[in-house]
């Protein structure tokens, strides 16, 4: 009997099957991804999630619309101040409040700033996830800056809470101006070093270019909105969809690129440093005098109806889905978190690559794990 | 289109389903039989050419469960609501959409997860954030004696 020799090589066999998280540094969080692997190319990767599910859908429908601010705080931590906005805005507009524009314009400041400190931390983490250390230092280092500018205005630093329903939960410090103008000078001086440290790099290069690369009919597909959507193609950005707050009334660029691969994700949120920064120097100048809340009833009670509230963070599109049956606790909120809808992707771009850029892929959709599980 | 045309034209699709002008999107009910023939249609049709499923949400009302799909067009920058109902809360059912969106995978898991709906012919529903021996947590009749205060 002639036995037939199969000329497997074990790479070709086996397929394992290993667990990257919870507590893995790269997932930022506690993210599990069960990984299916050949040798070293990933063929599926499965999201794991709930580690960090607090269940805040549920904990805001007993609790009044002031209160629900503080806990969207606590889902996306880096988008703080923009979280609290969409529920705001949501509620002035089931309200059909007018927000004066004072308020209007800090906000934009402020959620300006929000995004600049968010890609800082994501630029740091994701640096040091391919190995770039000197990264994470220069990262957190500038972070610092608007940190202390919230810390002053808001009395918080990462968890802001600066708005409620009406508008915000006090002034602005008088020092605000001065150091956000400080802030931006030093900043457009300190980002070209960015690019000279990592953007230019041709280990970076060979890490990034055509890995995880995502086409627009996915991204569509999928909802991959933010920055990770943009790169792809994806004109998604709801500043100029549907303009809010004072977003109508300034000029910017939506940063488009049509690669969609982990460097034009990079890119991506490069630019948008710089398109913030001229955001913020449009109207840091230009603060309307007036109130910086408007008196609202001591309980808020939204009339029967539904309402939506789309706004962007720095990861993508936030949807806040209200539903009253005219109580001061909502009957039903969703979140539409952009973390959730970006990680689903995960496994659509990460098949055929290797481990290794499984997880320069990760970071390079910035997932921020707590808005993720809510 | 704007949101008059649009209902106008949703109209023309079927019958049966009932167009209400709401305060922001066009807000379509339908019956459960329906949903996945409509949303096919409107994904494909040149007129609404809905590509983009930007919300999905699980609620219980009560008696009844639904569920609330909302939907942009990329191309044509419109949006719309649709909505399906059921009375059937030990069971209740929906047809998966997630063949014609596939973001809708994640969030059929997680309306399944959190308040029990279950949605046909969806590739790989399993619970998604609890632990399969958890009830349904977003249904209004949920007790939990430990973690829920009531006041």
């Amino acid at each position: 009997m002639e036995e037939e020799v199969k000329n497997i090589t074990a790479d070709e066999q086996q397929e394992y099957v290993i667990n990257m998280g919870p507590q893995h540094p790269s997932t930022h969080g506690v993210l599990r991804l069960v990984v299916s692997l050949k040798g070293e190319t990933v063929k599926s990767v499965q999201p794991h999630i709930g580690y960090i599910h607090r269940g805040i859908e549920k904990m805001c429908e007993s609790i009044t619309y002031p209160q629900i601010i503080h806990l969207t705080d606590r889902m996306d931590y880096l988008s703080a101040h923009i979280n609290n906005e969409a529920v705001c805005l949501n509620v002035e507009k089931a309200l059909e409040i007018d927000i004066p524009d004072r308020i209007k314009v800090i906000r934009t400041i402020m959620a300006e700033l929000t995004r600049i400190q968010s890609h800082q931390l994501w630029w740091a983490s994701f640096g040091m996830d391919l190995g770039g250390l000197t990264c994470f230092f220069y990262g957190l280092r500038d972070r610092e800056k608007i940190m202390d500018i919230f810390e002053e205005t808001c009395g918080g630093r990462m968890i802001v809470s600066y708005n409620c329903p009406g508008g915000l939960m006090h002034d602005i410090h008088p020092n605000f101006q001065k150091r956000v103008k400080e802030f931006i000078k030093y900043f457009r001086k300190i980002l070209p070093e960015y690019d000279q440290l990592l953007t230019g790099n041709v280990i970076f290069h060979e890490r990034s270019k055509g890995i995880g690369r995502l086409s627009l009919k996915d991204a569509i597909a999928y909802g991959v909105t933010g920055p990770s959507g943009r790169a792809s193609g994806f004109s998604c950005d709801v500043r100029k969809q549907e303009p809010y707050s004072a977003y109508d009334r300034i000029e910017f660029k939506e940063i488009l690129y049509n690669d969609g691969d982990t460097y034009h994700r990079y890119l991506a949120r490069i630019s948008e440093m710089w398109e913030s920064m001229n955001i913020i120097e449009q109207l840091i100048d230009n603060i309307p005098e007036g109130p910086y809340a408007v008196k609202m009833k001591p309980v808020i009670k939204l009339p029967e109806g539904e309402y939506y509230q789309r706004v962007e963070t720095a990861r993508g599109e936030l949807g806040v889905f209200i539903i009253s049956d005219g109580n001061k606790n909502p009957y039903r909120v969703k979140f539409r978190s952009p973390n959730f809808v970006n990680l689903s992707v995960l496994n659509e771009i990460s098949r055929g690559f290797k481990i290794a850029d499984l997880v320069a892929i990760g970071g390079s959709l910035d997932l921020v794990i707590p808005d993720i599980d809510r | 289109m704007d949101n008059i045309q649009l209902g106008e034209f949703i109209k023309s699709i079927d019958k049966n389903l009932e167009v209400k002008e709401g305060k922001q999107y066009v807000e379509v009910t339908l019956p459960a039989t329906k949903l996945h023939s409509v949303a096919a249609q409107l994904r494909e049709r040149d007129e609404t050419k809905f590509d983009y499923l930007f919300c999905l949400t699980g609620v219980d009302y009560g008696h009844d469960m639904g569920v609330i799909y909302h939907l942009r067009s990329t191309i044509l920058g419109h949006a719309i609501v649709l909505k399906v109902r059921t009375s059937d809360r030990e069971n209740p059912q929906f047809d998966s959409v997630s063949d014609i969106w596939i973001t809708a995978d994640f969030h059929e898991r997680e309306a399944f997860d959190l308040l029990g709906i279950r949605f046909a012919n969806h590739p790989d529903l399993r619970r998604l954030f609890l632990d399969s021996s958890w009830g349904y947590p977003l249904r209004k009749d949920y007790v939990d004696d430990i973690n829920i205060v009531t006041k």
